[in-house]
């Protein structure tokens, strides 16, 4: 009882950030159609650059309790550099081929990834050494029910994610930013045809999904404070696992996103707990064959056909 | 009717003369590998020939992989996990087929298989080596072909992109599932009394396949070579070809013109995944190389893409083109190896926006030297 609890626990924090790093690689596929590679690297980024941030303010050092400002201050930091830097990316490597086939895109997603992994890699940058992420949360048990700890990082992981996504949520459904998102999603051209800034609303998306990565990457980090070198596989599996969340929940769909993720997560938990834990990795992926197989569209989306 | 099957006969070839066209090129591909291994090999300092094998695998992975992402057009990126499916298998028949032939797994060859590091040459035309190691290759091509199609079949009803993530997990699943696999079995007598599903399971984990013989010599690689230039060439002038290539230039349009497309995408997975597998082999068995499911991740699928998207997509010589160039790079730039990567990544980037076709798209190298020489020809494309 207290493994099947624990285990649940475990999915749920892990599964949430799944989601989180799911929603832009949905958001993006809604408007452009295309998965972006290089939104693993932006994850990876994210658990860097609150790395390096703590790191430059003294906060590494172990002595010293961490506190929820600093945390907060930290992410909000690796949320900006994110964003600008999913701008950034969108700018140079994407816009340029708006008319392009999907698979040059896709291609130059992997490039972009490859970049920046390997610009990461250099030793006058990030370096090829893993690093440990200073806890800035204090690492003590919130609560204990029927022997299962509940950490305060958990808690912190969800609560966080559970926050971001109903910002999301209002951002898309409620603002004129988010009806704009919808109306390129829907028809892109249309919706330039109806006077919305197509390129304006892309970019936003990316700035979007790219902080929402960021979060994730600070989120992950405070969990598991073992940073691994940039290119290491760790960060693309997670990137990847994250987008079979994505599209097993139904892609471009924001709460099919969220769902996937916490699906994705329990099934890695779970399995790893029960079965095997050595072959996490597969359970998931055949997860993504099987749903692609049966319901094509994911599970919650709803499938669209093709017109010539 | 009459009259169409006349002009049918002129324009077919004289039997004698079709049978020479067909086997004249694998003759001189034979030919070339036989000088390059007798005549240019021991001439050559190790090093070079270490780098005339390695460009004679990567020639083959790019090629093959050019079947699929080059000439149908979809998006493969799991090309490593078919290597490495191909690499164990040829790994586990010579290593344990050698204890049950000769009671131990060192070279058994003879003068084909000969690389400096073995010097247990017999000295004879064919050894035993020399049988046991193209069929090992020949079989691992198949398994892996049998996994392409196992993969294909399903993923290949998908559209490109959700193909590129199931190729990448496909080759994520075969990475972990021989890091889980024990330890290779090195005592004799507990080879001679294994079965063949204790063999197939002990093939080193995450240490890797170690103790194989070098059978990898620059005649079998540049033999696979040719085999695979003249399939891929003589496929993409035939009917075959010409499906693939109109399933990539519109999807629709080619299943409107009666081409089933998913049987013909499967079709090129398997091929590609046949050669994919016996360059796997090759890679197995090299001098200096531990068979190891690290080397053959999607790192590994990354560099075989890069080589075809910058080579260009559906050209043969632009992929052999780009598989030189970016084996032998490497080992001229080694001081600058860090910014090796980065470089590539730059490169696809810019040629995706300046060049999405790739450095020569979907022409040959001779296109391009016939198109100069007759102004008018219209191009392969």
């Amino acid at each position: 009882m207290t493994k099947l609890l624990q285990t649940l626990v475990d999915g749920v924090s892990v599964g949430c950030l799944y989601g989180l790093i799911a929603l832009g690689y949905t958001m993006v596929y809604g408007i452009l159609k295309f998965i972006n590679f290089a939104h693993s690297d932006i994850f990876m980024l994210g658990a860097w650059v609150s790395f390096i941030v703590a790191r430059a303010l003294g906060w590494a050092n172990p002595d010293q309790p961490g506190s929820l400002g600093k945390a907060l201050f930290v992410l909000a930091a690796a949320m900006l550099f994110c964003g600008v830097l999913g701008f950034i990316i969108e700018r140079l490597a994407y816009r340029p081929l708006r008319r392009a086939p999907r698979l040059n895109v896709l291609i130059t997603a992997i490039g972009v990834s490859l970049f920046i992994q390997n610009t990461g890699q250099l030793p006058w940058l990030l370096g090829t050494q893993p690093q440990r992420m200073p806890a800035l949360l204090p690492d003590s048990t919130l609560l204990t029910v029927a022997e299962v700890q509940i950490r305060q990082v958990d808690v912190v992981v969800i609560i966080t994610v559970l926050v971001l996504m109903g910002a999301l949520e209002w951002l898309v459904h409620r603002t004129k930013v988010g009806r704009a998102m919808r109306a390129v999603s829907f028809d892109t051209r249309v919706a330039s045809l109806m006077g919305v800034p197509v390129d304006r609303v892309i970019s936003i998306t990316f700035v979007i999904g790219s902080s929402l990565a960021a979060a994730a990457g600070f989120l992950y980090a405070s969990k598991y404070p073992g940073l691994n070198q940039p290119a290491h596989a760790t960060w693309i599996l997670l990137g990847l696992k994250a987008f079979v969340a994505a599209v097993v929940g139904g892609i471009g769909d924001i709460r099919g996103a969220m769902f996937g993720g916490l699906l994705i997560g329990m099934i890695e938990f779970f399995g790893a707990a029960y079965l095997s834990p050595h072959l996490k990795d597969v359970y998931v992926f055949s997860l993504l064959i099987l749903v692609l197989l049966v319901r094509p569209a994911g599970l919650m989306g709803k499938p669209v056909l093709e017109k010539v | 009717m009459a009259g169409t099957t006349e002009r049918g006969r002129d324009l077919q070839p004289g039997r004698a003369a079709a049978t020479l066209s067909s086997v004249l090129p694998l003759v001189i591909g034979i030919a070339a590998a036989y000088v390059l291994h007798t005549y240019v090999k021991p001439r050559l300092d190790p090093f070079y020939a270490k780098v005339l094998l390695d460009i004679g695998i990567n020639v083959i992975l790019a090629v093959s992989l050019s079947l699929v992402n080059g000439f149908t057009g979809q998006f493969s990126i799991g090309h490593a996990g078919f290597m490495a499916v191909g690499g164990y298998t040829a790994a586990t028949i010579t290593y344990y087929g050698s204890h049950r032939l000769w009671g131990n797994a060192q070279f058994h060859g003879g003068f084909l298989s000969w690389t400096q590091a073995n010097d247990l040459f017999e000295g004879t035309w064919l050894g035993g080596g020399d049988l046991l190691f193209p069929l090992a290759c020949l079989a691992g091509g198949l398994v892996a072909a049998g996994m392409g199609y196992v993969v294909g079949l399903p993923s290949l009803r998908l559209r490109g992109d959700y193909l590129a993530i199931v190729t990448l997990g496909f080759g994520e699943i075969v990475r972990v599932i021989i890091q889980r696999t024990d330890d290779v079995l090195y005592d004799a007598e507990e080879i001679q009394q294994a079965g063949l599903w204790t063999c197939v399971t002990h093939v080193g984990g995450a240490l890797g396949f170690t103790g194989l013989p070098f059978y990898t010599s620059l005649f079998w690689t540049w033999l696979f070579v040719a085999i695979t230039l003249i399939v891929a060439y003589r496929l993409k002038e035939s009917t075959h070809g010409r499906a693939f290539l109109s399933i990539r230039e519109d999807e629709i349009a080619a299943e409107a013109m009666g081409i089933v497309t998913t049987s013909y995408k499967v079709r090129a997975f398997v091929l590609s995944a046949f050669f994919a597998g016996v360059a796997g082999s090759l890679f197995a068995h090299q001098v200096g190389t531990t068979l190891n499911p690290r080397e053959l991740g999607f790192q590994k699928s990354f560099d075989i893409v890069i080589m075809v998207v910058l080579g260009g997509m559906g050209s043969i010589s632009g992929s052999v083109l780009a598989a030189v160039v970016l084996t032998v790079l490497p080992e001229v730039l080694r001081t600058f190896s860090e910014y090796r990567m980065i470089v590539y990544a730059l490169l696809l980037i810019l040629m995706m926006i300046l060049r999405p076709q790739g450095l020569l798209g979907l022409r040959e190298l001779w296109d391009a030297w016939a198109s100069r020489r007759r102004p008018k020809a219209t191009g392969a494309g």
